[in-house]
């Protein structure tokens, strides 16, 4: 059996055997994106300390900032460490497409079913 | 950027059969395949910790208030010790798309030092989440529930009504003492008088002197002197010391233990595997195996499980301890 994972030509190999010249573009990128969830996992941790939950629109806020710097965070990982940005576009909707579904699904799950326990007692007797 | 994945191919080529459309080898597809699946289980297991958490009737502990311990110091850390964690792992992850990268211009000794980083990192994070575990494991002096309605003045002056079913907590010694105490250990003795409450353990007394009220949620506060005897003598049986798989000090419902437990811990092992594969990755490079395959794949396959070691704790840090 032909094996692919030999790499005949090295074709399908994101990036493969580049220069020591574009190394060191590579190398600037990936120190910029180090710095980037250093400082967001900084401004994540001051807010936590400094902040006290509540129940007003600022806690609401916080956590929805907390959310998104999250998702920020996992872009670069996903997209920069793991070079899925580099990848062809047909096998980035493949591994992200998934989640959209997931996403989907616990919204609905989140209306349909998130006041369940409210009736539980009643249900019962 | 040499390779296929950033050409231009015509749709009729790329699905026509004969080579990847993805223009990824197969192992590599495999392990994003396996990494979409294993990223819906962590999805799973946030999302029943969101829904155990917005269903609780009983106060859920927060990350600032369980969390603010460092190894070896007195004081309170709110969060450090697990943003230092992430920031192991994160490094790590760093070290790790160097070697990727160390692999594209097939320089070997960057691969081994990088990969080298990489499992240093990972042990480190190892050490930093048993060191985690053992703390939460045995707590900080533990706890109580009230067998009746009390009302008591905190050491502010305010005033808190508690009902029974509520917990109250221990500091470190007296914890330990009670906890020895309630074992039945014959080296430690209970007497009461003077309005207060001691404890004698080997000779060293210990004197009930303030005990904490909403130590893991918002507004803690400290109440001493005859309400704290209050307090003490309305006690139940029902007493904690840190947690373990039935009880636990830091809330009323077990289910806040059972997700540290069991999120942290799958996720630990995932780290735990990842480590042993970059170890055995780091002796292949080392013995020359990718330089004999004339390219350094394999660094880029185990390199993507790393990453998403890395990617799973950033949600983790976000919906377990910040949130």
């Amino acid at each position: 059996m032909e094996r692919d994972d030999l790499l005949v030509n090295d074709s399908y190999a994101l990036n493969a055997h580049h220069s020591e010249e574009e190394g060191i573009k590579i190398r600037k990128n990936i120190v910029k994106v180090t710095v980037l969830l250093t400082i967001l996992t900084t401004i994540e941790v001051l807010m936590g300390i400094f902040f006290k939950r509540s129940e007003t629109f600022t806690w609401t806020a916080i956590k929805w900032t907390f959310i998104i710097m999250t998702l920020v965070k996992a872009a670069y990982i996903v997209m920069v460490f793991m070079h899925l940005g580099d990848e062809r576009s047909n096998l980035k909707r493949v591994v992200l497409a998934p989640y959209l579904v997931f996403i989907a699904y616990l919204i609905f799950i989140a209306i349909t079913e998130g006041f369940g326990h409210l009736s539980l007692f009643s249900t019962f007797h | 950027m040499g390779g296929e994945a950033t050409k231009a191919i015509s749709k009729e080529i790329l699905w026509g059969g004969g080579r990847s459309p993805f223009s990824v080898t197969y192992g590599k597809m495999m392990m994003w395949y396996f990494l979409v699946s294993d990223a819906l289980t962590f999805g799973g297991l946030l999302t029943a910790y969101g829904f155990a958490r917005a269903g609780s009737e009983d106060a859920w502990p927060i990350g600032e208030q369980v969390f603010r311990a460092l190894p070896g110091l007195e004081g309170e850390y709110p969060l450090i010790y697990v943003a230092l964690m992430t920031f192991i792992l994160i490094v790590s992850s760093v070290t790790m798309v160097l070697a990727v990268e160390a692999g594209h211009r097939n320089d070997q000794r960057g691969v081994v030092r990088w990969m080298f980083a990489t499992v240093i990192g990972g042990f480190i994070f190892l050490g930093s989440q048993a060191w985690e575990w053992s703390h939460f494991i045995h707590g900080s002096g533990g706890m109580f529930l009230l067998a009746e309605e009390v009302t008591v003045t905190d050491v502010d002056g305010e005033q808190f009504t508690l009902n029974a079913g509520d917990a109250v907590y221990m500091d470190h010694h007296l914890g330990d003492a009670v906890a020895k105490w309630r074992e039945g250990d014959l080296t430690v003795s209970m007497h009461e008088g003077h309005g207060n409450v001691m404890f004698v353990d080997n000779g060293h007394e210990i004197a009930l002197e303030t005990l904490t009220l909403n130590k893991y949620v918002e507004n803690e506060s400290a109440v001493s002197g005859a309400d704290a005897m209050k307090l003490w003598n309305a006690r139940s049986e029902n007493f904690a010391f840190g947690a373990n798989m039935h009880d636990s000090e830091y809330a009323v419902q077990q289910s806040y233990a059972n997700f540290f437990f069991f999120i942290t811990g799958f996720h630990g092992f995932h780290v735990f595997s990842g480590v042993i594969i970059n170890l055995i990755v780091l002796i292949m490079a080392v013995n020359g195996v990718f330089e004999r395959r004339k390219h350094y794949e394999m660094v880029e396959k185990v390199g993507l499980y790393w990453h998403f070691v890395d990617l799973v704790w950033v949600f983790v840090f976000t919906f377990f301890y910040l949130i």
